[in-house]
Parts: C-alpha cells; structure tokens; sequence
C-alpha cells in the first residue's frame, strides 16, 4: 500500500516541528518534576516514551490513505456518542468529574477521541455539502446538531475544557467552509441568549467559580483563583532572560498547580523568560501554519476539510492553554500539545499529525 | 457546470485558509503582547511576589544593652525569660502532646490548646507559644523529654530586670512594644511592630546605644509553608551599655531620705555638671510596665495624690522662693545697689504704692545687712532690693545664670521654667509689667519657675563662681566588650557675668544659713565639712492661714539648695518636697542626708559591687500617704512667703 513516492514525500517539516516541542516539552517536565517525589519511572523517560507511541501512531496513521476515513466516518460518530453515553452511566469518577470508561485492559477518555471524530464528521459533511457564498441559516442548522449531541455529553461530565475545544474545532471548519454575514449575525443574536441561560442554569457552581476567579483572580487567593495568581507571579517573574534552568522558585517551590501537565508552560516561562516563550510560540505558530499550509495545498476538499480541523484542533489547544496560563482565560484543564506530560493529550495530538502528514504527503496523487 | 462550482469553490476556500492564517497570526500576537506585559513590562512586581512568596524573614531581637552607675554597678539588666513554644508542622498527633506536656510540666491544657487554635491560620513553621515565662525546672523537664517532644522548642527572650527594684524608676524609664505613632517617628524607620523599645527616662533617651541591631533569619518555604533552608542569617549585635553620672549609693540614701514625702532631688558635681543623685519621689516598678500591668497598680499609682510615674525632677517647674534671693542679691551686687554692708530696716511689711508686702517673720528683722538677709531669709530686704533694681535687671541676672532655658540634660522633654519680664508679660497677657509684681519675684515668687534641675545648676554656679555646667547623666557608652565608645566630657555651657567679690558675698550668706545661730538651714549641717545652703517655701496658693490644719494640697513647697564643702566646693543639691511647708524642716535635712552619702562614700570609696541591693522600705505605706489629698502646682501669685 505504501509507495515510494510517499516516503520520499515524506514532510519533514511537519515531523521536524511536533518533534522539536516534544523535546522541549522533555526538558521541561524534566525540570517541573524534580520537587516531585517519583516513585518508579520518571516523567520524563515516560513522556520520552509516550512521544516514541505517539510517532509510531502518526506513522501508522500515514500510512493509510485518509480517504478511507471517509466512508466510515458516520459510523465513528455514532460510536463515540454511545461511548460517550456509557461513560455518563458507567463511567470511573474520579475530582467531581466521570471522564474515563474502563474497558478492562485500558481506561478510555471518549471526549478526547472526540475532537478528532468530529474533525472527520465534519469534513465528511462538509465534502458533499457545496455552497457558494457561504452557508445559509438553514444549512448550518444540521452540522450544529451533529457539534451539538457530543458537546452536550461532554459538558455533561462536566468536562468544560473538552466541549470547548470540540465546540471551537467544528466552528472553525464551519469558517472555513464559509458563513454568509445574515448567518453571522443570525448566530451572534442566538448564541449571546443562549450564553445567558447557560449560565443560569447550565453550568455547575465550580465551573461559574473558575468564570468569576478569572475574571477577578483577587476573590479568593486561596480559591481556585490562586492558581491563576500563582501562575502569573511564575510567568511574570521569568522576566526576560528567565530564572534559568531547574531554577524557578515558583515550580521548584510548588507554587505552582499541576505544573508537570496543564501548567508546564508557566514552568517553562519562568525558567526561560520572555526570550524561551517566543522560541516556543514561533515553533507553534510554524507548526499551525504549515498545517494550514498543507490544507491550502491539498487539492481534494475533504483532505483540506481534514488539515483545517486537525489544526485548529492544535491551535485552540495552544491559545486556551497559554490563555490559561498568563491568565487570560478560565482555568479550564487543557494540555498544551507535544509540551504537556500525559499520554492522552501526546497521542492525540500525534494522531493529529499523522493526519496532516497523511494528506501532505499525498498531495499530488490527483 | 459542476466543475465551474467546484473550482470556484477551490478558489474561495484558498483564500479563506489565507485568512485563517491572519486569524492565527493575530491571536499569536495577542499572546505574545501579554507574555511582554507580563514578562517586561511587569516583571519587577512579580519577581518581587515570587520572592515573597518564597521568603520568610524571621526576626531575632538583639539584647538590650545595660545601664550602670558610675561605680560599675548595675542597674538595669537583662534576665533570660523562657517559653514553650511548638513549631506546628513537626506535630503529628495535637492531642497526645498536649496531653504529654501536661502531665509533664502541670501546666493548664485547655489553655494552651486555646493558644494553638488561636495561632492556626499562621504559617506551619512560625513557633507558637503555649506558656510564657515557665521555669527553670519546667525547662530542664522538657530537655530530659526531648525525644518524646518532636516540634516543642524552648524560646529564650531577654526581658528586663531592674537590678534594685524601684531605684531611679523614673531616670533609667522602661521599655515597652513600639506603638504605632512611635513607629512614625524620625529615626525609627528600621522598627517593626512588635519591637521593644525605650518608652521613657534613659531607656528611651538612648534608645539607639541600647537597642542595638537585631538579627535575623531568612528562610526559604515551599508552598505548604514548610522551611527548605535559611538563605541568610544576620546575627543580633548586643546594645552598647551606658554608664551613668549617677552614684547608686548617693542616690539610694536620697530616695530613702524623702521616704513617703513628694518631691524630687538632683544633686551634682560643682566641678563637672555630672548628675550624682537624680530623685523623684515617690516611684514605681518599672519592671512591672515591661509586661502587662495589672489594673489594680496601675489604678494605684494613677489615683495617688502624689503622682508617683511623674518625673519631678525632669518636668516638674516649681517657685524657687527664697532660695532665688541670691540671685537678686547678685543683681544688686553688680549692679552696686548694694554692697555687702548696706543694711535696710526690716519692720515686717514694706508699702508700696497702696499694696502691703509682708515679711515672713511679723515681728520684723530690725536692721539687716545682707549676710543676714540670706540667714534669716529677710523678705523685706529683698523687695527694697528688687524695686530699686526692677524686674528686667532680675531677669538678666538669672538669664546670666542661664535660668530660663533647658540646661540640656540627655532626658527628653526637659522643661524650661520661667524667668518673667515686661516684655513676657507684655506677650503673654497683653498687660504692662506693674512695678508691684516686681517685689514677689526678688523673693523667688510670682511667675517664677525653676525645675530641680535648674536649681542644682544655680547652687552649683554659686559655688564654683559663675560656671555653669551642662548638668548630664550619662558618663561613658561602652560596647559589649566593655571598650568605650563615647565619653562625656564637661561642658561649659556659659560663665556668669558676676564678680568674685560679689559670689563670695552671697557665699557667705549661703554659710551662715546653715552654720550660723538663727540660719533657718542648720538641718544641713555636717560635722566635718562646711556645707552652705539657701532655704526657700513656695506659696502653693495666695492667700491661706498657716494653722497647722493646712489641708496637704494647699500646704506650701519646701526648697533646699546647698552645696560643699564650703571651701572648695565639689557637690551641689538641690531638694523639693511637694506641700512639705518649711525648706529648713523637711527639705534641709533630704539635702543633708545626700550630702553625707557623698561625703561617706568619698571617706570609703565602694569597690564594684556588681548591685545596689534595696531594702524594699518603699513599699510600706503610711497614714500620712492615705491621707494625702490631691496635689497640684497651682500658679503661685503672691506675696508674702514665712520662711
């Protein structure tokens, strides 16, 4: 199945970036887990080796043409929502929170595998769906629906961050399929009631909580806004040059929360300063940018549907993250991929990558 | 047709990726414009939060230094105070140590499980004390149980300790917790809540010598509070010790001297202006204001008619009376008014204009040179004196003794009494000087005021002839080591502008007071060495009957000035009792007793006892104190003064 022509196709660029993360990400948890009483493996042998899983598993995902995801991709959307439903009802509880589902020989978090599930759904929709001009009101209505069943469950969980993302990844290919202005306006005079009622009735009290904190970290410095005041103070405090490496008072001290994981770039921050954060951010932006680059290259428009979605997949990833982070958006628990430890969030995002080298690679079989 | 909608839709879905890419360019760009807000603009104040975060500064007090007399002796000291303290993130299990510790040492376990809960929201490493001032045996109970007492720690504070009790309560002062307008002040810039400072008489007047630099740890805490390390240490240095002016034994003899009466004495050295004996009776126990006063003293010392925590001797302004007539003689002296023959007929009254001057004695003195005039304290001669003379050559006079201004003792807020002319007169009250009110201050009355202070300093510049001293209180700073740092010299403030021949005229007066037939001070007298003194009474209020039955705050302050041996003066004293009617009765004897404690310890000069042990009679209370009604100095106005 596979050519040569593929291998030699073979986008360097793309692996070069995510891999070049993924060893900074290494160092990182590195430094964040020395305070940390390790009891067997390391983190960061562990997370050089979810990085080795995750590469096999983009690899593995190249290799296939993308095309045949296109046939059965309704049936992935059907079989993560009743995935999603099991969890409600048999799922593992674990922090006020039933995310995972145990299928024995391994714990599952369904909503993860989602935000790829939906990249695909959408492209497949989106594939036989031409409109010229952009969408009208009364075609956007189904592919809501179909962003609407999975984002319902997940916030069900509740699991805010997650439905955010799927929720973020389906508009954005929505935008770039198109929108007419009345369809604009239409949503803006829907959504905005709707933000209203969610809010009053939708959203548990610690979800509001993590809302208010952010909007006003001062109300309980040692509430669920002290990890955003700590994470500043970490930020802020690498100033230019940074505290240097394993030397940041605010990780090495404990200041801070969850600083191997959603944290890790508040670490890297204040160990590195201003000069390391725009390496990094220039790594990322190169990284959605390219991804972009290789959907406006594609020449079929599933694969184009399928690059937009796995890059915006990273892209709001990374802005809610460091958003987070410096304090600009809510505490919502999302991982900054390839950088982050946690084996889920580094194999969906390699999965991710796959994808694009995928139809990268594949460019110029029309 | 398909394909016409196909490729434009390529096209459109091209252009749309390009936005996109804006999009995301922008959004980066956000981020970075807050990573520079936070990173560059802002990263002084967050690395200033980082490290406070991380920081815990731990203050170590320094020992105060101590205060000796001249001798060496030591007068205030420091006493080590222990605690029991327990250090919250070293306990395992509260209620088995508590249940330990009161087994062990008897205390009280409810108290000091209420002591811990209060302290709770504080951090896990900072001590919290559950019993102050425990005893020796508490604390070597403790030290044998150690390993059965993780987290308990015995905290050692100096506190201070007045080595002879009572004596000198208001010079030496005491210390207290720095108040919140304190902290305000110039020159306190470096205190903190919580720190213990000089609160009045030297302890606060050298605040600076004593206090010395306190130390303290830096340690770094992660964010349960837990210490990781000391990143610097800063040790306390001790404070410097004074060494005062003051002879303990002179001033131990002075104090018992006045025994329940009111009143202050300073006694001094002619030759120098160094403050031998520096009294204000009765006193307190500074040792009980270091700490928490119980209501009952403090209701005690506030409701006494003799205003025990006054310091009389620093603050108190009194008439000098008659003791301000050589002052007057002086003026007439100089101004050749008089000379040491001239005699005047003392009747008992002198007229003039419409008003009646009286002399203390009715009877009258007959004729009256001026040697007589101060031995038998002729009122009489003195108003003939003072109306020739008039008020502002009186004032120039004690002007010239630098009378009227503080002599610049080291205590705070010393006062500066009063010398009245026309023109203070004419400021003050907007009224002309009458030529009547002249007559009053020759003999020391009207609106003249002195401290004990200024007194001491008059009587000394009679003795040595017109030099004044700046009296002081402080002889050597010396380090903890003992090295000196600082050493008071004699200073000169001024020279009188008096004739030998005038000085030793008055001086004889001064003799004959004491050592003559009909002198009013023979109380004074002294076996072995001439002493010569000036008695004085001031008028408390205008017009009284001088039966015996005076109530205590209408009775009239008694003055005695002396200085000896007459020959070749070396001590100066000056005494007030408050309402203690005649100088000659119950001043002059105080003056003498200070006087002999001089002479005694001159005969048989005291090694450093290391202590001046008090006999504690200051604590018994006589009827004559129950008895004593409130007194206050009201403006003495006036006339005629028996004395």
């Amino acid at each position: 199945m596979i050519d040569r022509r593929l291998i030699l196709n073979i986008d360097w660029v793309l692996f070069g970036l995510a891999v070049a993360v993924c060893l900074l990400g290494i160092l990182n948890i590195y430094s964040a887990t020395t305070p940390y009483k390790i009891v067997g493996m390391a983190y960061y042998t562990k997370q050089c080796y979810w990085m080795l899983a995750g590469i096999t598993i983009s690899l593995v995902v190249c290799s296939l043409d993308y095309h045949i995801l296109e046939n059965f991709s309704y049936w992935l959307y059907g079989f993560l929502l009743f995935l999603l439903l099991a969890v409600l009802i048999i799922g593992k509880r674990s922090m006020g929170a039933t995310r995972w589902l145990n299928l024995g020989f391994i714990n599952i978090q369904p909503s993860e595998l989602m935000k790829l599930v939906i990249i695909v759904t959408f492209a497949r929709f989106f594939n036989n769906f031409q409109s010229v001009g952009g969408l009208t009101v009364k075609e956007v209505l189904l592919p809501l629906t179909l962003l609407f069943l999975p984002a319902a469950l997940i916030m069900k969980q509740p699991d805010l961050g997650t439905a955010a993302l799927v929720i973020f990844i389906a508009l954005s290919m929505i935008l770039y399929v198109g929108l007419r202005w009345s369809t604009i306006v239409t949503f803006i005079g829907v959504t905005i009631p709707m933000a209203v009622v969610s809010w009053s009735y939708l959203l548990r009290p610690y979800q509001k909580n993590r809302v208010l904190d952010f909007l006003d970290p001062e109300r309980s410095k040692l509430g669920s806004g002290y990890h955003i005041i700590q994470s500043k103070i970490a930020v802020g405090s690498g100033g230019f040059w940074g505290k240097g490496f394993i030397k940041g008072t605010q990780s090495q001290l404990r200041f801070l929360p969850e600083q191997h994981t959603d944290f890790a770039f508040s670490v890297f921050a204040e160990e590195w300063g201003f000069a390391g954060c725009l390496f990094l951010i220039i790594l990322y932006i190169s990284l959605v940018l390219w991804g972009l680059n290789i959907a406006r290259r594609c020449n079929d428009r599933f694969g184009a549907l399928l690059a937009v979605g796995v890059t915006a997949m990273l892209f709001w990833h990374i802005v809610i993250n460091m958003g987070m982070v410096t304090g600009l958006f809510p505490v919502v628990g999302v991982p900054l991929p390839f950088f982050s430890y946690g084996g889920t969030s580094m194999i969906t995002s390699m999965v991710g990558i796959g994808l694009l080298q995928n139809i990268s690679m594949r460019r110029f079989m029309f | 047709m398909k394909e016409r909608r196909f490729v434009r839709e390529l096209v459109e879905s091209k252009h749309r990726i390009l936005m996109l890419s804006f999009v995301v360019g922008f959004v980066f760009l956000l981020l970075l414009i807050r990573l520079w807000h936070l990173q560059i603009l802002n990263a002084d104040d967050y690395q200033a939060m980082s490290e406070n975060n991380r920081l815990r500064f731990v203050p170590v007090a320094a020992s105060r230094g101590t205060i000796m007399d001249r001798t060496g002796a030591i007068l205030v000291n420091n006493r080590p105070s222990f605690s029991l303290a327990v250090i919250p993130q070293e306990v395992k299990d509260r209620e088995t140590l508590l249940t330990l510790l009161s087994g062990l040492l008897g205390l009280d376990r409810a108290d000091m499980a209420e002591r811990w809960e209060k302290n709770e929201g504080r951090a896990k490493y900072y001590p919290i004390v559950l019993a102050s001032n425990i005893s020796r045996d508490h604390v070597e109970i403790i030290e044998e149980n150690r390993l059965r007492l993780p987290g308990i720690e015995i905290e050692m504070k100096p506190v201070r300790e007045y080595s002879s009790k009572q004596l000198a309560a208001h010079l030496l002062g005491y210390i207290g917790e720095i108040s919140e307008k304190e902290m305000g002040l110039p020159g306190f810039d470096e205190y903190n809540p919580g720190d213990y400072i000089g609160k009045n008489g030297i302890e606060r007047a050298l605040e600076k010598e004593l206090h010395g630099n306190d130390g303290g740890r830096q340690l770094e805490v992660d964010a349960r509070g837990r210490v990781l390390r000391t990143v610097s240490e800063s040790f306390p240095t001790v404070g410097n010790s004074v060494i005062l002016t003051i002879d303990g034994a002179i001033q131990k003899q002075a104090e018992r001297a006045f025994g329940e009466q009111a009143g202050a004495a300073v006694a001094m050295d002619v030759r120098t202006g160094e403050i031998l004996a520096f009294v204000s009776n009765p006193g307190f126990d500074p040792s009980l204001f270091s700490g928490k006063l119980p209501a009952d003293i403090w209701k005690g010392y506030l409701e006494d008619k003799r205003h025990p925590l006054e310091n009389k001797a620093l603050s108190g302004q009194y008439p000098p009376g008659s003791t301000y007539k050589m002052i007057t003689a002086l003026a007439g002296l100089q101004d050749n008014t008089i000379n040491e023959s001239t005699t005047v007929n003392c009747t008992g009254s002198y007229d003039l204009g419409s008003s009646t001057f009286k002399c203390w004695n009715k009877k009258g003195h007959g004729s009256t040179n001026l040697r007589k005039s101060l031995r038998e304290s002729c009122d009489v001669y003195y108003y003939q004196l003072g109306e020739k003379l008039g008020v502002n050559k009186l004032a120039a006079a004690a002007t010239s003794f630098r009378l009227g201004t503080p002599l610049g003792v080291e205590l705070l807020n010393e006062r500066s009494g009063l010398i009245p002319t026309a023109e203070w007169k004419l400021k003050r009250f907007g009224k002309r000087w009458f030529h009547g009110e002249t007559l009053p201050v020759s003999i020391g009355q009207g609106a003249v005021l002195l401290t004990p202070i200024q007194l001491a300093s008059m009587i000394s510049t009679i003795a040595n002839e017109g030099t004044i001293y700046r009296p002081h209180l402080v002889k050597k700073i010396v380090d903890a080591d003992g090295k000196t740092l600082k050493e008071t010299k004699a200073e000169i403030l001024g020279t009188t502008s008096f004739s030998k021949e005038a000085f030793r005229a008055v001086k004889q007066g001064l003799l004959a007071v004491v050592n003559e037939p009909g002198g009013t001070g023979a109380a004074a007298r002294q076996y072995d060495v001439k002493v010569a003194g000036k008695t004085g009474t001031s008028q408390v209020v205008k017009l009284h009957d001088s039966k015996m039955g005076t109530p205590y705050q209408y009775r009239d302050h008694a003055l005695f000035v002396a200085f000896a041996p007459f020959d070749d003066p070396e001590i100066a004293v000056a005494v007030v009792v408050e309402h203690g009617e005649h100088g000659g009765t119950s001043a002059a004897p105080i003056a003498g007793k200070i006087i002999r404690a001089y002479l005694d310890g001159k005969k048989a000069p005291r090694k450093n006892m290391g202590g001046i042990s008090s006999d504690g009679t200051d604590d018994e209370n006589s009827d004559d104190e129950k008895e004593s009604p409130n007194m206050k100095k009201p403006p003495v106005d006036g006339a005629a003064v028996h004395d």
